[in-house]
């Protein structure tokens, strides 16, 4: 009888301390998420990406900033698998995407959030029909009530309850984005991935936007990858700066570091 | 000059391969479970409730026009009384489908290839990609499965409206009772007549279905391209269908009216 108290006690011990590391494990500040090694990638003769080497920490902000056409938006969609490398790794939350099959590569994309530089509205869809889409399709959500009740919390949080049900071209440039944002959130994703999310909006709407950004990094505590021109969305967003430059990185740091760098290419952006 | 040849022949094959992926792909995800029955019925109405007055019209005018054609010719002959007849013959198995068809390339076929043509260069066909859901299962099998099922539906409404024209024709001239005109009709056609056109308007339907979502997800970014995403899916699917009517009219012919 003892014994098996003992024993009893014993796998107890031994399954909290597991539960514990466990729970460290995913909370841990330093555990790298994204991870890209050697990444090439070409179109036709054009080498777009030639050696992209980044770690990307959870609950980490990144920003990348280069000229129109190095790569940056192509780097993005390696992480999310619409495009295949053509050489190096690219690996998200241990897994190497490209290696991926289709229902693994669905099930990754679930816990990645991408927000497209127009917002990529479905138009023929209401904002709250917009909102509803990835609960019923993704996460496969039936009752109508906890539907109801994550559409009203995002818009709210995105300042856009009043819109719930207008229709996307009933909308202006910069509440595009905060519902294109919402319907990222909604699925709650781990990783938010935004192209050019301030583009096309005048200063006061980009620094709304931008302000949002980190709003609901916070509150969502995501980890992110922001591709901008806006120096003001890189330095309000960015914990770490990269700058891209002919397919590969020439420059990391924090927005103030990069700002008083002696390179002539990097001071040029700021 | 060879080397021009080649890469034309390269692109084709190419083409050709990408259109049986894309086929696979629709019935993979035909059979896959989460079907989208209100996108689908959503889609039956937008393809064929919208599409019925311009075919139930264009069917009353060729039946009107058939009628008034055919008079003078068979009044030469002596057999007016066949009129009815050949009207319905006429009308069933050959004008009453392509005519019904060639109206749905034109204003389905386009209006998908546009549709989808402008979603893909909007971003939202990757938006939904991106987000895990399958946009194949949502816009590819619901399109191409409503225009299966509706272009036969509007065939079987224009083939009743052109009668009706037929009918409207022959009494400007003469006095015939619509009972009379319509029980002459149904009793010169039958089973052989109407099975082989109501077959191949299916595959009226689903080339049409098939080559504008094809077309339209396929297509490049950049305006022009959804212009012309809606042109190359009208072209296409019209040679499409004439090519299928070739081949049932051959095929039925060898059942049926040897």
């Amino acid at each position: 009888m003892l014994l098996w108290y003992r024993l009893a006690v014993y796998f107890f011990i031994v399954n909290m301390e597991e539960t514990e590391k466990n729970s460290e494990k995913k909370s841990k500040p330093s555990e790298t998420v994204i991870h890209i090694k050697g990444l090439k990638k070409s179109f036709g003769s054009n080498d777009v990406l030639k050696n992209i080497n980044l770690d990307v920490k959870r609950g980490e902000n990144v920003v990348i900033l280069g000229k129109s056409g190095t790569g940056k938006s192509v780097t993005i969609q390696c992480i999310v698998g619409t495009l295949a490398p053509d050489a190096g790794e690219v690996t998200v939350f241990g897994e190497e995407v490209a290696s991926l099959k289709e229902r693994q590569l669905k099930e990754l994309r679930m816990k990645i959030g991408f927000l497209f530089q127009g917002g990529a509205l479905y138009d023929s869809m209401t904002v709250r029909e917009n909102l509803e889409f990835p609960l019923t399709r993704v996460l496969k959500l039936k009752d109508q009530g906890e539907i109801d009740r994550r559409v009203e919390e995002v818009l709210d949080n995105v300042g856009l309850s009043d819109a719930i049900d207008k229709m996307p071209s009933d909308l202006s440039g910069g509440m595009r984005k905060r519902v294109g944002l919402a319907r990222t959130l909604i699925v709650k994703p781990e990783i938010m991935l935004y192209d050019e999310p301030t583009t096309g909006l005048d200063p006061i709407t980009s620094r709304e936007i931008s302000e949002l950004i980190l709003q609901m990094q916070k509150k969502y505590k995501t980890t992110s990858i922001i591709i901008t021109h806006d120096m003001e969305c890189a330095g309000i967003t960015a914990d770490r700066v990269v700058i891209m430059r002919d397919g590969e990185y020439t420059a990391e740091g924090s927005f103030e570091e990069l700002k008083k760098s002696k390179d002539e290419f990097v001071r040029s952006f700021f | 000059m060879e080397e021009q040849v080649i890469p034309g022949w390269k692109k084709w094959f190419e083409g050709s391969g990408d259109q049986i992926i894309f086929l696979k792909g629709f019935f993979r995800n035909m059979f896959r479970g989460g079907f989208e029955w209100s996108e689908f019925v959503r889609q039956c109405y937008e393809i064929g409730y919208k599409s019925f007055m311009l075919v139930g019209i264009t069917s009353f005018i060729m039946g009107l026009v058939l009628a008034l054609q055919l008079r003078p010719t068979l009044v030469n002959f002596g057999a007016l009384s066949m009129l009815p007849k050949s009207l319905a013959v006429s009308i069933v198995r050959e004008i009453g489908p392509i005519i019904t068809a060639m109206i749905c390339a034109g204003k389905i076929g386009s209006g998908i290839g546009a549709e989808l043509g402008s979603m893909k260069v909007t971003e939202q066909i990757d938006a939904m990609e991106v987000s895990g859901a399958n946009p194949v299962q949502y816009l590819i099998v619901t399109r191409i499965l409503a225009t299966t099922f509706m272009v036969p539906v509007l065939t079987l409404l224009g083939d009743v409206l052109g009668l009706l024209g037929g009918f409207i024709a022959i009494n400007i001239t003469s006095s015939v009772s619509v009972m009379l005109y319509f029980n002459k009709c149904l009793a010169s056609i039958d089973f052989t007549d109407f099975l082989p056109a109501f077959i191949k308007t299916i595959f009226f339907g689903f080339i049409i279905g098939f080559v504008g979502c094809y077309k339209g997800y396929n297509s490049n970014r950049g305006t022009a391209s959804v212009g012309l995403a809606a042109n190359s899916a009208v072209v296409t699917a019209s040679l499409w269908i004439f090519v299928i009517d070739a081949i049932v009219v051959q095929v039925s012919s060898l059942l049926f009216y040897r």
